[in-house]
C-alpha cells in the first residue's frame, strides 16, 4: 500500500512522528550502552542529574544550548530556502576571527558598551562573508552548496591554524592562541548579570549570549513567517519556477539566505570567544556547527522546535560529560554517536515509521474519511 | 645531483603511500555516485573500517582477516546508507552525515570500552600488518642506473594494498565502461526511469553500487590502520574521505582522472611536509596550511567553473520513485 498520499492529522505528523524517531535513536543508543556493559537506565539517571541537579549543571546545559540554538537556526534558515548549509563549523570559526580581530585592534581604545556590539557585529559579518562565497557560487556559478561548504570548513580550519600559529599568536608563548582581550570586551556572565537583579546562581560559562540566542530565535521566526523576505525565501525554497513567476529573484534569495545563515553560525563566537574564552583559540567550534544540523532536523526547522532540540542536546552534552566522569567505561564521544543516530532517524529515516503510523491511524478511522 | 634524485624518489614514493586511501575511496565514491547516490560518508565508512581492521588484527593477529572484517563493517554502514536513501528515499546528504558522525563517535566509544587506551587500538606486530613487499628482481635491478633504481626505490617496496588500489582503478574502469553491469550502473545514475522501463530494478542496481562502495572504503580503512600505521588512532582519517570526494569531483566522476587527482592531492601532501620552512626561489616561504588547503580550494575553483566544468551524473541525489 502506498501511504505517502494519505494525510495524517497535524498532531500525529509534527508531534508523534518526530518523538517516535527520537525514541528509535535513543533505543539504539541504549543498545550501544548495553553492548559495552553499561546500564542505560542508570546512565540516563546520571545524565539528567548532571544536566539539571548538580551544582552548576543547569548553567553548563544552557551554555551548550546557546551554541546549538545559533547553529540550529543557521541550518534551518538555509533549509527553508532549500539549501543545505554544512558549513556552520567554518562560519562559526571565521566569526570568531571577526570578533577576535575587532577586539585585538580596538579593545584598548573603546569602552565596553561600544566594544560588545562591535564584536557581535564583527562575528556575524565574518560568518556571513564566509557563507556568502558558497551562496554566490551556487546562485551564479552552479556549484553545489553542500560540497562547497564542506570544502570551506577545511579551508577555514587551515586559514585559522595559519593565522593563529604565525600572525595572531601572543608573542613569546608556545600554544597557538591570541592574547587575552581587555576585560571591557568580555560579555557579562549569567551569574554576574542575575546578580545585578539580586539573584544568586553558581558560576558557570553561561553568559548573556543565551538571551541573544533566544532573541535570534524570535527574529528568525518573524523573518521567516512574518516578513516579505521570509515569504520570498520560503517560496524560492519550495519551487524556484513558482518564485520566478511571482517576481521573486531566486538567486538573490539564495545569497541572502546563506548570508543570514552564516551570520547566525558566526554568533557561536559571541558565546565562545566573547563570553567564555576571552581570546582567540584553536578549534573552538568543536563540532557545534555539525550538531546544528541534528538540532534543526529534530526541531523541524522551526525556532520553537530548535530551542527544544537545543535544550535536549545541551542536556546530552552536559549529561554526557558527567557520565564520562562517573563511569570510566564511557566517554563523551557517546554523545557524538547518539547525535549520529538522531541525524539518521530524525533526518534520513524521518519517514520510515510513517507507513506504520498511517496503518495504526487507519485502524481507528474509516479509510474513506481519511483519504477524502 | 644524486641527493636531489633520491629526494625526488622519496617524494614519489610517499605520494603513492598517502594517495592509496584516497584512490580507494575515490573509486568507492565513483560507484555510488555514478549510480545516483550521493556519498559524503566515505570518511565515516573508512574510519569504521580502520577501527574494525585495527581491532581484529590486534585480537587475532591476522591482517587478511582484519581486511575482511573491515570490508564487512564498511559494507554494513553502506547498506544503512542505502536503506535510508534507496528504500526510504531519505535525504542522501543527511544520511551520509549521520554515518560520518556515528562512526566518529562509535569508534572512540567502542575503542575505549574494549581496549582502554584512550580510543586507540593496541599496536600491531609486523606479522599482523600488511608490510612492504619487495617486487621480483628489485634487488638485482637496483644497480641499473635510472630505471633499475626507480623500480627498486619507488615501484617496489609498498604494501600489497597499494598495488591492489592501483589495480582496482583498472578494474573499476573495466567494470564501469566495459561490462553490462557498468552500463546499467551509469544509466541508473543518469536516467533511472529508462532503466526501470527496460525492466531492471533501480533499487537492486543502486544497492549493488552502494555495497561495492562500502567494500572499497573498508579496504581504505584497513590500509590506514594495518599498513600505513600500526594501530587505529581516533579520527585517523582526518578528512581524507572528503579529499577523496573532492578528487572524484576533480576527476569528473571518471576512474583514471579521479586517480590522477588523488595522486596530485597526495603529492601536495607529501610535498607539504618537506616544504615546511623552506624558502622557494621567487615565491618565498609557502605556508604548509596553504598547501594542505589546496585540494579544497582547487575543487571549489573547479566547481565554480573557472577551470573547466565538472558535471555530475544527472540523477545524483534524487530519490527514484517507481511509478505505480
Amino acid at each position: 500500500m502506498n501511504t505517502s498520499n494519505i494525510e495524517l492529522p497535524a498532531w500525529l505528523e509534527i508531534i508523534v512522528l518526530p518523538i517516535l524517531n527520537i525514541v528509535m535513536a535513543l533505543f539504539f543508543a541504549g543498545l550501544i550502552m548495553l553492548a559495552i556493559g553499561v546500564n542505560p537506565v542508570e546512565a540516563v539517571g546520571i545524565m539528567l542529574k548532571g544536566a539539571f541537579v548538580f551544582k552548576g549543571g543547569l548553567g553548563y546545559t544552557l551554555y551548550y544550548t546557546t551554541n546549538f540554538i545559533f547553529t540550529g537556526l543557521a541550518v534551518a534558515i538555509a533549509f527553508h530556502a532549500n539549501l543545505f548549509n554544512i558549513g556552520g563549523e567554518g562560519q562559526a570559526y571565521i566569526g570568531g576571527l571577526g570578533a577576535g580581530l575587532a577586539f585585538l585592534a580596538l579593545d584598548s581604545i573603546l569602552p565596553g558598551f561600544l566594544l560588545v556590539p562591535i564584536g557581535i557585529m564583527a562575528a556575524a559579518l565574518f560568518g556571513a562573508a564566509w557563507a556568502f562565497i558558497p551562496g554566490w557560487l551556487q546562485a551564479y556559478r552552479g556549484s553545489h552548496v553542500v560540497i562547497t561548504t564542506i570544502m570551506f570548513n577545511f579551508i577555514a580550519s587551515a586559514l585559522m591554524v595559519y593565522l593563529l600559529v604565525n600572525v595572531l599568536i601572543k608573542p613569546g608563548q608556545m600554544s597557538p592562541e591570541s592574547r587575552y582581550f581587555e576585560d571591557t570586551a568580555w560579555l557579562p556572565q549569567m551569574h554576574e548579570f542575575l546578580g545585578w537583579f539580586g539573584f544568586t546562581v553558581s558560576k558557570t560559562p553561561l553568559n548573556v549570549s543565551f538571551i541573544l540566542a533566544l532573541l535570534c530565535a524570535l527574529l528568525v521566526w518573524v523573518y521567516i513567517w512574518r516578513t516579505r523576505w521570509g515569504y520570498e525565501l520560503r517560496t524560492a525554497g519550495f519551487s524556484e519556477s513558482a518564485a520566478v513567476y511571482a517576481g521573486i529573484k531566486p538567486k538573490r534569495v539564495i545569497v541572502s539566505a546563506m548570508c543570514i545563515s552564516g551570520a547566525l553560525a558566526g554568533m557561536v563566537a559571541v558565546n565562545e570567544i566573547m563570553g567564555v574564552h576571552h581570546r582567540l583559540i584553536m578549534n573552538f567550534p568543536a563540532g557545534y556547527g555539525f550538531t546544528g544540523i541534528a538540532v534543526s532536523l529534530m526541531g523541524r526547522n522551526h525556532p520553537v522546535g530548535i530551542i527544544m532540540a537545543s535544550l535536549l542536546f545541551g542536556v546530552l552534552y552536559q549529561g554526557g560529560a558527567e557520565l564520562a566522569f562517573e563511569i570510566p567505561k564511557i566517554t563523551r564521544e557517546m554523545v557524538v554517536a547518539i547525535q549520529g543516530l538522531i541525524i539518521l532517524f530524525s533526518g534520513a529515516l524521518a519517514l520510515m515509521l510513517r507507513p506504520w503510523l498511517v496503518r495504526v491511524y487507519l485502524l481507528f478511522k474509516p479509510v474513506k474519511e481519511a483519504v477524502g | 645531483m644524486l641527493d636531489n634524485l633520491s629526494a625526488v624518489y622519496a617524494i614519489i614514493d610517499a605520494t603513492f603511500r598517502v594517495s592509496t586511501p584516497l584512490i580507494l575511496c575515490a573509486m568507492a565514491g565513483l560507484f555510488s555516485e555514478r549510480s545516483g547516490i550521493v556519498d559524503i560518508s566515505l570518511e565515516g565508512k573508512m574510519l569504521a573500517g580502520a577501527f574494525a581492521a585495527g581491532s581484529v588484527a590486534a585480537v587475532t593477529g591476522s591482517a587478511w582477516l582484519a581486511l575482511g572484517v573491515a570490508m564487512l563493517v564498511s559494507i554494513a554502514l553502506a547498506l544503512v546508507h542505502g536503506f535510508a536513501c534507496i528504500t526510504h528515499r531519505g535525504n542522501q546528504v543527511v544520511s551520509g552525515l549521520a554515518i560520518n558522525i556515528l562512526a566518529s563517535g562509535l569508534t572512540v566509544v567502542l575503542g575505549i570500552a574494549w581496549f582502554r587506551t584512550g580510543g586507540q587500538t593496541p599496536s600491531l606486530t609486523n606479522s599482523a600488518r600488511f608490510m612492504p613487499v619487495e617486487l621480483p628482481f628489485a634487488q638485482s635491478l637496483s644497480d641499473v642506473p635510472v630505471f633499475g633504481r626507480f623500480y627498486a626505490e619507488v615501484v617496489s617496496g609498498h604494501s600489497v594494498l597499494v598495488y591492489i588500489a592501483l589495480i582496482l582503478v583498472g578494474v573499476t574502469w573495466w567494470v564501469v565502461y566495459r561490462t553490462r553491469f557498468g552500463l546499467r550502473l551509469r544509466a541508473v545514475g543518469e536516467n533511472p526511469l529508462a532503466v526501470d522501463t527496460a525492466g531492471l530494478s533501480v533499487s537492486r542496481l543502486r544497492y549493488a553500487a552502494v555495497a561495492i562502495c562500502g567494500a572499497l572504503c573498508g579496504i581504505a580503512g584497513a590500509y590506514l590502520s594495518t599498513s600505513q600505521n600500526a594501530s587505529f588512532v581516533r579520527e585517523m582519517t582526518a578528512g581524507q574521505g572528503y579529499i577523496a570526494l573532492a578528487a572524484l569531483i576533480f576527476g569528473k566522476w571518471r576512474p583514471v582522472p579521479a586517480m590522477l587527482a588523488c595522486l596530485m592531492f597526495g603529492f601536495l601532501d607529501a610535498v607539504a611536509i618537506r616544504l615546511q620552512g623552506v624558502e622557494l626561489p621567487g615565491i618565498g616561504e609557502v605556508p604548509v596550511q596553504l598547501i594542505q588547503a589546496l585540494p579544497y580550494i582547487l575543487t571549489v575553483v573547479l566547481l565554480a567553473g573557472f577551470i573547466g566544468r565538472a558535471i555530475a551524473p544527472k540523477a545524483v541525489g534524487i530519490p527514484f520513485v517507481k511509478e505505480r
